[in-house]
């Protein structure tokens, strides 16, 4: 008997809302659904959004360009930085009284990318969720303890409207306290996590220093997301915390997490098709590749409102795997990703590009110093040192200027990533320079 | 009045202060007083030295990022309570310490102290006012 059949039989139907998901519809008729559907969007934001009109203009195309599924490679990209561009609203296709909910993420300039979600919005996103957890086998009478981020992030609350959807009891733990994570764990015997596969690699060493055996507890199952993590990631947390381990993928721009999951196969994610039409393409040309080929993750609502988006490079690479999953589910999956096509860093769940680094580090100075961002990885959390050279212009013989000026460091970064981060002074030249050019990221953390 | 110091930013690491003592000591530069100043990252040597000029042209050849600045070098007996009277010139004034380092005179009786005040031209005037000797840059260099 497989996996997925045992769940649900253990169930009542009316406890397993995975039997009238569309996660199992003919290709055919999932094929029809996605052209309807990606024509009204491309129509959508037409009519609506400025940026995406001009666009199409530029390249002669008007919704009725769509004929076919084939056709989504004619249309123009959109890219992270037209959502910086048009700070904060601009990419908006809904007005604002229809608009239920914002969510922001960090951007490069100190501004974050703010998203937006109609009220149909949130019940799509709620409805994937149900689906992933779903297919993870989680169901009502499950407790899960969501321990993303509540706030601006989308994890916490996309994580936590999706389980109370799902109708299973939301423990909103929020980020953070490790030890009142695991008590709330035991104490009320939670069947589920939902944070970043480190931070709950942070929580088993945690538990294991308080004497609390993870194998003990009813918890049978992690979806962990927000950050690329790695099949020997998942062994590590299965055999110290005798959990079934899922991963979760997903970003604010597209929704938040749900676009993307596994099922209990674990042999990709299944993406939500009907609401997100993937895509590869050719990183360098932008050419569209067959599945099967390896390449940069292309994403398309089709049915977002709010802010629709056409075309979306993810810059997460990865394959859409060929060939049927054996839980019958008719929705393609994309091999887990690993890397991506630009110099994105995911620390603690957040994103950080280097470049946020230097404009925090030129609100300062007023020039950039030479800089190196140094990852490690120490009890399961991300630790990111920032080293800065001293330069004549920024040496003091005074320790207290010096401390101010580390002070003023400290905080502008804090500012401008959104998370905490070491910022050590030191000597000149004392970063390793290779053809001139400092190498500005050096990642130990394990993998 | 004012006492050239010669400061270096090094990384408190082991070894991090034995190259540019080596690059002073091969050019002949003779080092008449020192102090280091320390955190847990980071440490600044402090020194005073007869051509700061040439010293800092050394160790800025070979990037190290080093900073003059203007200190007083105050000469006082040294016995008890030397320290304290030269400091009781300037209660009330206002002036404020920045930070100091002291070494005995080895020609005898006297001790040198070398402050870095906030004001130094006000530290100056208290200090003369009270009649303690400040040292000028040869009488603090001479052997």
């Amino acid at each position: 008997m497989n996996a997925t059949l045992e769940t649900i039989l253990e169930t009542s139907a009316s406890d397993c809302p995975a039997l009238s998901l569309p996660d199992y519809t003919p290709v055919d008729e999932l094929c029809a659904l996605q052209l309807q559907r990606l024509q009204a969007v491309v129509e959508r934001a037409c009519q609506h959004v400025e940026l995406f009109r001009a666009r199409m203009k530029e390249r002669g195309l008007t919704p009725a360009n769509i004929h076919s599924l084939a056709d989504i490679a004619k249309l123009p990209f959109t890219k992270k930085s037209d959502l910086r561009d048009t700070y904060p609203f601009g990419l908006f296709a809904s007005p604002m009284k229809e608009i239920v909910r914002l969510h922001a993420s960090s951007g490069t300039t100190g501004k974050p990318i703010v998203v937006s979600y109609t009220q149909a919005d949130l019940d799509v996103w709620s409805s994937v969720l149900v689906r992933c957890l779903s297919g993870c086998g989680l169901h009502r009478g499950d407790i899960i303890q969501v321990a993303y981020g509540y706030g601006l992030f989308t994890g916490g609350l996309g994580a936590h409207y999706g389980a109370e959807a799902l109708g299973a009891t939301v423990v909103p733990a929020s980020g953070g306290h490790a030890d009142r994570q695991i008590m709330l764990m035991r104490d009320f015997g939670v069947t589920a996590m939902c944070c970043t596969p480190t931070y709950f690699l942070h929580l088993i060493d945690r538990a294991a220093e308080l004497g609390v055996d993870l194998k003990q507890l009813p918890l049978r199952a992690g979806v962990f997301g927000a950050e690329p993590w790695t099949d020997s990631m998942r062994a590590h947390i299965e055999k110290m915390s005798g959990i079934e381990a899922f991963d979760i993928y997903g970003l604010s721009e597209i929704i938040g997490p749900g676009v993307g999951c596994e099922c209990r196969y674990h042999q990709g994610l299944h993406i939500f098709e009907d609401h997100f039409y993937p895509e590869i393409i050719d990183a360098e040309t932008g050419e569209p590749l067959p599945d099967g080929r390896e390449g940069e993750l292309v994403l398309t609502t089709l049915s977002k409102q709010a802010m629709p988006m056409i075309r979306y490079r993810t810059r997460d690479i990865t394959t859409i795997l060929t060939g049927r999953c054996r839980c019958g589910r008719t929705l393609r999956r994309i091999a887990r990703i690993g890397r991506r096509s630009d110099d994105m860093l995911i620390i603690r769940g957040v994103n950080v590009f280097p470049s946020q680094v230097e404009s925090a580090l030129l609100q300062i100075e007023g020039t950039l110093p030479h800089y190196q961002i140094v990852l490690t990885r120490s009890s399961g959390l991300d630790q990111m040192e920032v080293q800065v050279e001293v330069t004549p212009q920024m040496f003091n013989d005074k320790i207290g200027a010096m401390q101010e000026l580390h002070e003023k460091l400290q905080c502008a970064l804090d500012r401008v990533l959104g998370i905490r981060v070491r910022v050590a002074l030191v000597e000149a030249y004392s970063i390793e320079r290779s053809e001139g050019k400092a190498k500005r990221v050096i990642d130990r953390r394990r993998s | 009045m004012k006492i050239q110091q010669l400061s270096l930013f090094a990384e408190n690491k082991p070894g991090r202060i034995s190259t540019p003592m080596r690059l002073l000591a091969l050019e002949g530069i003779d080092i008449r007083a020192l102090f280091l100043a320390d955190t847990q990252q980071y440490g600044i040597v402090r020194m005073i030295v007869a051509d700061w000029e040439k010293a800092a042209a050394i160790l800025q050849a070979h990037e190290y990022v080093v900073k003059l600045t203007e200190v007083l070098a105050v000469e006082v007996p040294d016995h008890p309570g030397g320290l304290a009277d030269l400091l009781a010139a300037l209660d009330g004034s206002g002036i404020n310490i920045e930070y100091m380092y002291a070494f005995p005179d080895l020609r005898g009786g006297m001790a040198i102290l070398i402050f870095r005040f906030n004001d130094p031209d006000a530290a100056i005037n208290y200090l003369q006012k009270a009649g303690i000797n400040l040292l000028a840059t040869d009488e603090l260099l001479k052997d």
